[in-house]
């Protein structure tokens, strides 16, 4: 039996909102809104109205229980037909590019001819829930026998149960928060306050300037007025930057501020792709292709690695098999999810010892030229709503190589709990 | 947006207190609806002897099964009901071809003039006086406008008065003009003069021979008159509110498959339009320098070109010119005109616009009158009318056509915003007593990118209400 070859999943294009910052202009916005709203941009752009969709995958880190079908409920909201099966999916802030690539894969092995990925994340409307000694109290008391047993157990209510229970930006395993792992991973490599403002200010200068040439006039749908990412700061720089006190790591040398750091967003975003016969069916050009994903966990409880550091794993290995060199990609877009956690990968990738001992390679990977690196700003300045991260990359990276004509592009992504997801896009 | 002032005028109080007091009493225009005939009731049809178009209508007529006559009712009225009034009253005035001649519009219409059932219609046939070789045939066709327009002013109820000059040859291209002027599609268009070319040809200029040899590229009559923009493709600019908004939906309405335009701000209204419509937004800044390449590639790319452009996108900065800074001048000026050329001759040059293709662009009766405190903005929408009469032979060549019209006084966020006094001198200042709606815009619109309509070429149609300012 012989292995069909598999086809090629194209991008072509993708639609997100305008990214806000916690409790602004999104603040009343659910996730279900917010993802219909970008999936509705996606479908006017494309004139997609009562299109039936192969699959629609999306996800989001945050949220409410009666989200469970999320995406599906979504699809329904959207003028897609209702007849486009969907599914969740959650793999914190790689969960848009999680989605891509399992779109991108059914695609190429030939069960779906076109699909949406895309992700969502509200850290406004944030799910509360009951205390879980109250909750239990609860259910007790709804399967007890007649009312003497439910008051007894009723009465037992105490007043600190009522206090609800909040999401927490902290590890279950650990009690850090992310920006405290990552304070940790920056001593480690000793990145400097300097370094991260630096990049921090380019991230918001490349922005505004992406915004303002139009480069996102096909990405991007306003959305409840807002139409730039309210994150964007286009006058920042290093100065201004070096004002800020630090917020995560502890004593006279820590170096993560608010500014390099990303801030708590609300957003979604979305990705369309498809089969080259879908695309031309349609008419629609081909931006890019996914070629390449891998995923990769790290020890950060026991093994001594830092918590956003798998993509630095993860990239050799995709590497290997894609026969590439880091040096072999025309744009790096590498998800900034604080300034350090970027700079200590870019570090451990030229580092000889880490490249031996950690990733078992003859040598450095080497460096990422700085001038292809994020080149139109990346989540400091958009703000980083957890799930939506990744269909931004993915639909920004596509346009740049389809700008391009030809190339590669590389895309890396660190996830909460040790994760990291990384994939190649060709043109 | 809402016109209180007539909600209560048609209200039985205040009908009784307007006519008491002898304020203007704004009749309820007839609007289309889909589905709805083009004309529902009886249309009276005369012309003076040695008229070439009276035949051609009258059968056009029957094709519509309209209740048609052509016998003009002893005492006037074509019956003793309401319901018998004449919905429309159509004159072919072809056949006049002297002053003294002009007798004949007395004849017919003076018994039948309070036969005019509310929203009627009246249609003045003639010939481009700039076509007529005799001095005397001239001056009577020339003559034909002011009749029409004192009509307009006086039969009231919503009725509307228009003149249609069809050049020699090209009575067979009327049908989609006199199904506008005809219907309720035409609810706050008045007092227009109207050419019917050829197809092929551009007003006062010789009918091309390749013209008069292949005349049905340009004329197609539509399979469905209901979906005559079937298979075409319209882009819409400034299609986020308003007006465009308006087109976008007719147009799909029509059968088009939409390209709803407008600036990257405005694309969230944008895609909601485009969604309603089962349209295309495109987000774009047309102003912007790659604007009109980036525009040919889209279209190109996605659909093979594009058939019907409407050029809508507009501004207004208003300050009087002593007191206005340059960037005013020079917003107003780019986003209003100079844009549309620049894509216009990338469209034109590249072949984007298919042959057959239409433009039409949006002027304004500003640009008309002008206005104060509008130098810039009269200067922009003039200039549109320009780029009208310098493209309408190019377009021609190309079994294309080119028009303008240009909205009076039309409800929309912009005109809600005006100082009372302002807006109600707009509304009111004008034969129809209101202000027209965006879909009367649109519907004039849709009428042009008709693939029935390859006769219209070169005209600038108001949609004014015939407003008193601005002829």
């Amino acid at each position: 039996m012989s292995t069909p070859s598999p086809r090629g999943a194209a991008i072509l294009g993708g639609n997100r909102i305008p990214f806000a910052r916690s409790n602004k202009q999104y603040s009343e916005a659910s996730n279900q809104a917010m993802l219909t709203a970008a999936l509705d941009g996606l479908v006017s752009r494309f004139g997609l109205q009562g299109e039936q969709i192969g699959e629609v995958v999306a996800g989001a880190v945050l949220k409410h229980s009666r989200d469970f079908n999320l995406t599906r409920e979504a699809v329904l909201g959207s003028t897609l037909a209702s007849s486009s099966p969907a599914y969740d999916v959650q793999q914190a802030c790689a969960t848009s590019l999680e989605a891509t690539v399992l779109v991108a894969n059914k695609i190429m092995l030939g069960q779906i001819e076109s699909g949406v990925a895309g992700g969502v994340d509200t850290t406004s409307d944030a799910p509360v829930s009951l205390n879980d000694d109250l909750r239990r109290l609860l259910l007790k008391a709804n399967s007890a026998k007649g009312w003497v047993d439910r008051l007894k157990l009723l009465g037992q209510i105490r007043p600190d149960q009522i206090v609800p229970e909040t999401p927490q930006n902290s590890e279950p395993r650990t009690g850090l928060s992310m920006g405290e792992h990552a304070a940790i991973t920056a001593k480690q490599w000793g990145i400097t306050r300097e370094a991260q403002d630096e990049l921090a200010a380019t991230s918001h200068q490349r922005l505004a300037a992406a915004y303002d040439r139009g480069f996102f006039s096909d990405l991007v749908t306003p959305f409840l007025g807002l139409q730039r990412d309210s994150n964007l700061r286009g006058d920042s720089t290093a100065e201004k930057l070096s004002t800020l006190s630090p917020v995560f790591g502890k004593g006279p040398d820590a170096t993560m501020t608010a500014g390099n750091s990303t801030p708590l967003t609300d957003g979604a975003s979305t990705v369309l792709l498809a089969s080259d016969a879908w695309a031309a069916e349609h008419s629609l050009p081909v931006l890019a292709y996914l070629t390449h994903a891998q995923a990769a966990g790290v020890d950060y409880i026991h093994g001594g690695e830092g918590l956003l550091m798998a993509p630095t794993y993860a990239v050799p290995q995709m590497l290997a098999k894609a026969g590439l060199t880091l040096q072999d990609f025309d744009f790096y877009e590498v998800h900034e999810a604080f300034a350090s956690q970027v700079l200590a990968t870019l570090k451990a990738w030229e580092d000889p010892a880490f490249c031996k001992e950690k990733l078992g390679l003859d040598g450095p990977l080497g460096s990422v030229d700085r001038q292809k690196l994020n080149v139109n700003g990346s989540s400091l300045a958009t703000g980083h709503p957890f799930a939506a991260t990744g269909a931004r990359i993915v639909a920004t990276a596509a346009k740049l190589l389809n700008e391009k004509g030809s190339g590669r592009a590389l895309i890396s992504v660190c996830a909460a709990g040790g994760n990291g997801l990384t994939a190649i896009l060709e043109k | 947006m809402s016109d209180r002032y007539q909600s209560f005028a048609l209200s039985t109080i205040g009908n009784v207190l307007t006519k008491q007091v002898g304020l203007p009493q704004p009749p309820k225009l007839a609007r289309y609806e889909v589905g709805q005939p083009v004309v529902s009731g009886p249309v009276l049809v005369g012309g003076a002897p040695g008229g070439r178009l009276t035949d051609p209508v009258v059968s056009l007529l029957k094709g519509l099964d309209a209740d048609v006559r052509t016998d003009v009712p002893r005492d006037g009225a074509s019956g003793d009901g309401p319901s018998d009034k004449h919905v429309a009253l159509v004159f072919d005035a072809s056949g006049i071809s002297s002053s003294a001649k002009l007798r004949e519009l007395y004849d017919f219409f003076s018994p039948v003039a309070r036969s005019i059932a509310p929203s009627g219609r009246v249609i003045v046939l003639g010939t481009p006086p700039e076509d007529c070789t005799d001095p005397s045939q001239r001056i009577a066709q020339r003559a034909l406008e002011g009749f029409t327009r004192a009509v307009g002013k006086e039969f009231g109820k919503g009725s509307t008065a228009n003149l249609v000059y069809v050049r020699e040859g090209a009575e067979w291209a009327v049908e989609s003009t006199l199904r506008f002027f005809l219907s309720a599609r035409s609810a706050y268009v008045s007092a227009q003069v109207v050419r019917v070319g050829v197809p092929g040809s551009a007003p006062g200029q010789p009918v091309a021979r390749s013209a008069k040899a292949a005349p049905a590229a340009s004329v197609v009559e539509p399979a469905d008159w209901d979906q005559p923009l079937a298979g075409k493709v319209a882009l819409v600019t400034g299609a986020a509110r308003g007006i465009g908004a308006a087109i976008a939906s007719t147009l799909a309405r029509d059968g088009a498959t939409v390209v709803a335009l407008d600036v990257p701000a405005s694309g969230e209204a944008l895609s909601k339009v485009a969604n309603r419509i089962a349209g295309l937004s495109l987000q774009l800044d047309i102003t912007a320098a790659h604007a009109p390449r980036t525009l040919a590639e889209y279209l190109s790319s996605r659909f093979g070109g594009v058939d019907i452009v409407v050029h809508n996108a507009g501004v207004t900065r208003d300050k009087t010119i002593a007191r206005m800074d340059e960037s005013k001048w020079d917003m107003v000026l780019d986003i209003n005109l100079s844009s549309q050329e620049r894509i216009n001759d990338v469209l034109l040059a590249d072949k984007v616009l298919k042959d057959g293709g239409r433009i039409i662009a949006v002027s304004s009766v500003s640009g008309i009158a002008g206005n104060r405190g509008q130098t810039n903005y009269a200067t922009s929408k003039a200039g549109v009318i320009g780029l009208v009469d310098a493209f309408a032979p190019l377009l021609a060549k190309r079994t294309g056509t080119i028009n303008a019209v240009a909205p009076g006084f039309i409800e929309t966020d912009m005109t809600a915003a005006m100082p009372v006094f302002v807006r109600e001198g707009g509304r009111r200042l004008n034969s129809m007593l209101q202000g027209g709606l965006p879909v009367d815009v649109a519907e004039t619109i849709a009428w042009l990118a008709s693939p029935a309509s390859g006769g219209v070429n070169g005209n600038v149609v108001r949609v004014c209400g015939q407003a008193l300012i601005g002829a």
